[in-house]
């Protein structure tokens, strides 16, 4: 059955008509942290959509707390479903950051931090402390993950405070140097348990 | 016909209500080049919103590939695209890191950016969008209050792109159309060449 209000299509055949103006960015799936090795968001799994659907894709983190002190929130991306996390990636990194004293204000890349098609897992987030109070925020966003044409760019700004009370401001960027279908995003810290927070996923229209 | 769920007006005379939460970002237009000289975005034509009904607007470059390796720039019009020429300054900077892992830099880019300038503003920082199948463009350009006759226009883009090197680039850009006149279109072009593919999305944002 369908609905027609003033001569215009409002539903029909189970979907809300294309013309009618709505909302671009589709909420997908959150997933909430609490003591986990990892977070996975794989294509089809758990109501999972990670795929030709929308050309552009956003993470966003809040609130991530390790379980140990000055671990870093890390991602890789797959494309087989989850089975392997492990896509070349060529990446860079940089950061602002500042004492909660005001001392230290530094504006600078981190090489240490980036990739040369590296297949390990890339850092969003560095050195996350362990303070009851202390976390990391921030958004990844992951352009047209299924083509099959052209590698996979990604960019990243989160925001925290580290083991030295330090506020940094984390950019990364790159691609993962793929002509295959990204079709899975795993997250976790570089070693410990993510202890709390929650990532959610959603696509852009 | 409409409908009425508990007393409250869902949708009437074709719309639906606007009490009822739709979304605060709006999908306007799809442009996908197909060796195209230039992608505009024009108030008016075409579908194309750009006025006062948002106060802020996105663009979004996926896979933007080019003919041939080329900067990819923007510019505005404030007379519905007879003209794109408005005066603009911005600051460019970005980090990059090669594939060889034997170079890499954050840096101001003083050759790229814009003093009064009413020329195109390059999107793709510090390089040429490269050719090979699998290189492209990605990313956002954001223009608050296009319709203000108050204020300059402001405008911010993060990108990612890789160039022939191959070399991850990570751009940013930010500056203001130092005009009081309304911009009413946005067009986008490769510095010299074709955009052989790639899409270019219009958002509004209530």
């Amino acid at each position: 059955m369908g609905l027609i209000s003033n001569g215009t299509t409002i539903f029909d055949a189970g979907a809300l008509d294309s013309g009618l103006a709505k909302g671009a960015m589709t909420f997908i799936k959150k997933l909430t942290a609490s003591g986990s090795a990892t977070l996975s968001f794989v294509n089809g799994a758990s109501g999972v959509v990670l795929d030709g659907t929308y050309k552009e894709y956003l993470f966003t983190f809040n609130n991530i707390h390790p379980a140990t002190d000055g671990k870093r929130l890390t991602f890789n991306v797959s494309i087989d479903t989850g089975s392997n996390y492990n896509v070349a990636k060529t990446t860079t990194f940089f950061q602002a950051s500042v004492g909660e004293n005001g001392s230290d204000g530094t504006l600078a890349i981190q090489a240490g931090n980036d990739l040369a098609q590296g297949t390990g897992f890339h850092q969003l987030i560095s050195n996350v402390g362990g303070d009851n109070d202390q976390c990391g925020s921030g958004i990844l966003t992951l352009f047209d993950p299924s083509s099959t044409t052209f590698v996979k760019h990604f960019i990243s700004t989160c925001s925290s405070s580290n083991s030295s009370d330090y506020l940094q401001n984390d950019h990364t960027a790159g691609y993962a140097n793929t002509t295959s279908a990204v079709d899975a995003v795993q997250f976790k810290m570089d070693s410990g348990n993510i202890d709390a927070g929650v990532i959610c996923l959603y696509g852009i229209a | 016909m409409g409908v009425i769920s508990n007393g409250t007006t869902l949708l009437d005379a074709g719309a639906i209500d606007s009490g009822v939460p739709t979304g605060a970002m709006t999908l306007i237009k799809t442009l996908t080049a197909s060796g195209s000289s230039t992608l505009s975005f024009v108030h008016g034509a075409s579908s194309v919103v750009l006025d006062g009904t948002y106060k802020q607007y996105l663009f979004k470059f996926i896979n933007i590939h080019p003919a041939s390796a080329s900067k990819f720039e923007f510019n505005f019009t404030i007379d519905s695209g007879n003209n794109y020429n408005v005066t603009k300054t911005s600051t460019t900077f970005g980090v990059f890191h090669t594939e060889a892992d034997n170079s890499a830099s954050l840096a101001y880019k003083t050759a790229h950016d814009l003093a009064q300038g009413t020329g195109n503003q390059i999107l793709s920082v510090h390089g040429d969008v490269g050719t090979a199948n699998d290189m492209s463009f990605c990313g956002t350009l954001r223009l608050f209050d296009p319709a203000n006759t108050t204020f300059v226009k402001h405008f911010m883009a993060t990108s990612n792109f890789v160039d022939n090197g191959p070399t991850s680039m990570n751009p940013f850009v930010a500056g203001y159309g130092n005009t009081t006149s309304a911009i009413n279109g946005v067009r986008f072009a490769m510095g010299s060449g074709a955009i052989a593919s790639g899409q270019i999305k219009l958002y509004g944002i209530k």
